[in-house]
């Protein structure tokens, strides 16, 4: 696959002066519309996770008129239920030394310097607000004995600065921004559409002013117009096909819109989680993630020499080889995540590996149970235990937990401004979906903060500015509609009218297996090179091959599946593009040319310190890249020793 | 091991369903029921057939969506699980299982084993939140919350929506559902302000969708995956009474 070099990007939006200033700068700068107008404008929003909810919830408080869709069939299904361990922000309610600098420093440095300062900078000032925010709805945070908030601490950092509930963060902070979202539909503000799914852009005279989405119960395929278009669809880690992700989450609503003219930036950047239940068969369907916060209390250990097939209990403490703790002394079993997975991947590449395949390692909670007992470990971290028990048929009170890296997370994204605005006008993406504040790996309990932070806080002050002038915008195009619903009906009609011998199941399995092996924890120029050869065959035998039962006019899963795979081959291609263009190693993206002598990840700040933003052509990918600059932290090899 | 299934099959709302026969082979013990579900609808797309329908999405046991009466039992008879959550190792070769959707007169059939509880979505506009609009909030420490009260409503807090409660129900109710958010917020001192309207106008909304009254039969925490207890619902009859005197 060719691609070719376009206009860098120059500017994104960030005002200039001082960090500190940026973000009070762009909101006062930012025009308002007055509370008449604004009940004349619309805005449609995909997708009702922490950015998509709380988005909609708020432009809807703020007067708009808002359309909001969800694939599920409420609005509270949205994945980011299903976040565990809690939520950063910059309260140093502990007195240990946090700051909102010290947030921001942690990120950009956690993220391997390759996320713009401003925008964390915003982030990290914004967290403060996301913890008040959610408190005032009625999140149960997890709180002590005084009645304060409780915290703890998540890889990257040496502060306590995770706010949590249990071991369901996400769980209680998408209830708050439910029920917020529910509040506004009661009031006439916001229209849901459950069980509908997205698949066309919709773009008028250079303007994103709609959507094609398709009625999952009666395929009807429907286009809904507005003034400007959020997209808060997630990530597309089931790229991988195995991954913590829904099984529902899918990258087609960000594909479209890349395909209608927006850039999509760092599609290589993947996170591999390091703590997730190990695969135990052909048939699994997806990865259950061990929230990193039990790195807090769990110890990480595999078998000091090779082969070693003793049960755990039977291993002597002076047999155990507690890798983190011994490679990484200083931050221990707290590394970041890409550390921490490379690690384990590095002890089971050694044939220390523990479990079926060698594949897995220990993460080991018996000196927590004797130092805290066995009630404080189950009030920590119970639903996670359970979870754990129900999954494998074993207690990890009684014997160690097995563990191993699986997709988690992708910091790549479509491409935004400062204002969240991507290279479409009017077309604004918030949460995971974007690729703005992680660079390439991103913090624990950092990806709920960023959602909200968006949804709550950042879109609602700026996509004031882009309405402001919705008057000029004049009607939308026909023409751009009817293209779009028939772009929509023909893809639909295609995958119908196949009739092969495999399902789209059984393609996204192989695609996933050939991502993972490819393109996955360790990445080579003749890994990439393969996969880039590989995708477009397995695409070509798909279209040829490929079988959909049914017929559009009904709920039809298989049909809903095949759709979401035929445009995860497209993304593979890509992402597989952007890691060979890399050639240097930088956070969760390894290549394995580029390391130093300890097997660390080696940047190679001088040719690559850029997002790369890709733009879609007909002739193949053109690559604009945005340099990025630091004024404030000074780049240095990430060390956590 | 091998499996028989007898799975409601049903096209559409309107349409009839029927129990349809179905022979699972070589499960292994490892796989969740949902796996197990999908090896099935392999099969029988790669046969031209209709694969069975029905919703899931996490499969981690926390967004709500999955759900079936799986031989009698909402979510099947392991307790405290999800039907995602529920994995093969609990039956033994030659079973016979019985797979169906919800069934409630508030929750229709959409197809097969996938219902619309749309009207919990309804419940919760009736007054399931803490007005309270981006922004508005002060510090959060200004208000600290005793840690028994924060406990209390998290353990309501923690419901999933899945609707097993309703389908447990031999009144078809939805008190559990809704006694937990009405506990949830009444027990925080931020949701104490709305407290009686919240109470009364959730209930009213909750006759209103159909859902039965309650008599106190404890179907519904038996199978609820998350264990709220009934004491939510007690608490509802409270804030209730004390809201429409």
């Amino acid at each position: 696959m060719k691609y070719r070099e376009g206009e860098p990007i120059r500017d994104t939006k960030a005002p200039e002066g001082p960090i500190e200033e940026r973000w009070e700068k762009r909101k006062f700068a930012a025009r308002l519309v007055n509370p008449a107008n604004k009940r004349k404008l619309s805005v449609i929003v995909v997708g009702t996770g922490l950015a998509g909810g709380s988005a909609a919830a708020t432009l809807g408080e703020l007067g708009y008129q808002v359309t909001s869709f969800c694939y599920q069939d409420s609005p509270r299904r949205a994945h980011s239920i299903a976040a565990q361990g809690g939520i950063n922000a910059a309260k140093n309610y502990r007195g240990d030394g946090d700051s909102i600098y010290r947030l921001f420093y942690d990120t950009v440095k956690g993220g391997d310097f390759r996320a713009r300062e401003s925008n964390v900078y915003r982030l990290a000032q914004v967290s403060v607000n996301i913890i008040d925010q959610a408190v005032a709805q009625g999140v149960p945070f997890a709180r002590e004995y005084g009645g304060l908030l409780d915290t703890r601490s998540f890889g990257g950092a040496q502060v306590s600065r995770t706010f949590y509930a249990r071991g369901q963060t996400g769980q209680q902070l998408l209830l708050g921004a439910y029920q917020a979202l529910e509040r506004q539909i009661a009031a006439g503000t916001v229209t849901m559409h459950a069980r509908h799914e997205m698949l066309e852009l919709i773009v008028s005279d250079g303007r994103a002013r709609g959507v094609v989405v398709r009625d999952m119960v009666t395929g009807e395929i429907e286009s809904h117009l507005a003034d400007a278009v959020v997209l808060a669809t997630g990530g597309y880690g089931n790229v991988f096909f195995l991954s913590t992700n829904a099984k529902g989450c899918n990258t087609t609503a960000i594909w479209r819109a890349h395909r209608k003219g927006a850039l999509f930036a760092n599609p290589c950047y993947t996170q591999i989680h390091p703590t997730c239940i190990p695969v135990s068969g052909e048939y699994q369907s997806k990865l259950t993630l061990m929230s990193e916060s039990l790195r807090n209390d769990g110890r990480v250990w595999v078998p000091l020499r090779k082969g070693d097939t003793r049960p755990p209990a039977a291993i002597p403490d002076d047999e155990r080889d507690y890798y983190l703790e011994r490679i990484y002394p200083a931050f221990g079993n707290l590394v970041p995540r890409d550390i921490a997975s490379r690690a384990a991947k590095n002890v089971c590449d050694e044939g220390r590996g523990v479990g079926p395949g060698g594949l897995g390692v220990y993460l080991d909670f018996a000196d927590a149970i004797t130092r805290l007992g066995r009630e404080a470990v189950e009030e920590k971290y119970g639903n996670l235990f359970e979870m754990y028990e129900r999954i494998t048929g074993e207690d990890p009170y009684a014997q160690p937990m097995r563990i191993y890296p699986a997709v988690h997370y992708t910091m790549g994204g479509l491409w935004v401004d400062y204002d969240l605005q991507s290279t479409v006008p009017g077309l604004f993406v918030v949460g995971e979906a974007n690729f703005s504040d992680h660079g390439a790996n991103r913090l624990g309990a950092s990806a709920l903060m960023q959602g909200l932070a968006d949804g709550y806080f950042v879109l609602p002050a700026t996509i004031g500015d882009y309405l402001a002038d919705a008057r000029d915008f004049g009607p939308v195009n026909e023409v751009s509609v009817a293209e779009a619903e028939i772009a929509v009906r023909d893809r639909i009609h295609r995958l119908l009218s196949v009739d092969g011998d495999r399902t789209a199941d059984s393609y996204h399995r192989e695609l996933g297996k050939l991502m993972w092996d490819y393109c996955g924890m360790e990445r080579t120029e003749a890994s990439l090179t393969k996969a880039l050869e590989r995708i477009p065959e397995l695409r070509e035998e798909f279209w040829r091959k490929v079988k959909v039962s049914g017929t559009n006019e009904e709920l039809n899963q298989a049909l809903e599946r095949a759709g979401r795979v035929a445009d995860f081959f497209d993304l593979a291609e890509l992402m597989c593009l952007d890691a060979l263009h890399r050639t240097e190693s930088c956070g969760g993206h390894f290549r394995a040319e580029s390391q130093d002598a300890d097997g660390e990840a080696l940047r190679d700040d001088e040719h690559f310190a850029y997002v790369a933003a890709w733009e879609h052509a007909p002739e193949g990918p053109v690559l604009h890249r945005e340099d990025l600059a630091y004024e404030y932290v000074t780049m240095s090899q990430r060390s956590y020793k | 091991m091998n499996l028989t299934l007898k799975i409601w099959r049903q096209h559409s709302p309107d349409e009839p369903g029927q129990m349809v026969k179905y022979h699972v082979k070589d499960v292994s013990p490892d796989m969740s029921f949902l796996e197990m579900l999908d090896v099935l609808n392999e099969g029988l797309i790669l046969a031209g057939d209709d694969p069975v329908a029905f919703d899931h999405d996490c499969r981690e046991g926390i967004c709500g969506m999955c759900g079936m009466v799986i031989n009698g039992v909402a979510h099947g008879e392991q307790k405290a699980t999800t039907t995602c959550q529920l994995h093969m190792r609990h039956f033994k070769d030659g079973d016979v299982v019985t797979i169906e959707p919800w069934r409630a007169a508030p929750f229709p059939v959409i197809k097969d084993l996938v219902v619309d509880r749309s009207a919990f979505d309804r419940i919760i506009q009736a007054g399931g939140f803490v007005s309270v609009p981006a922004g508005a909030a002060p510090d959060a420490h200004a208000v600290p919350v005793p840690k028994g009260d924060a406990d209390d409503a998290f353990d309501a807090a923690t419901c999933i929506g899945c609707g097993a409660c309703v389908a447990a129900c031999p009144n078809g109710s939805a008190s559990l559902f809704t006694g937990a958010k009405i506990t949830h917020l009444g027990s925080l001192p931020q949701g104490r302000p709305e407290r009686a309207s919240r109470a009364k106008t959730m209930v009213e909304q909750m006759d209103l969708e159909g859902f039965g009254g309650c008599t106190n039969t404890g179907e519904c925490t038996a199978v609820c995956p998350k264990g709220i207890s009934l004491d939510v619902i007690a608490r509802m009859n409270a804030d209730f009474l004390k809201a429409s005197r």
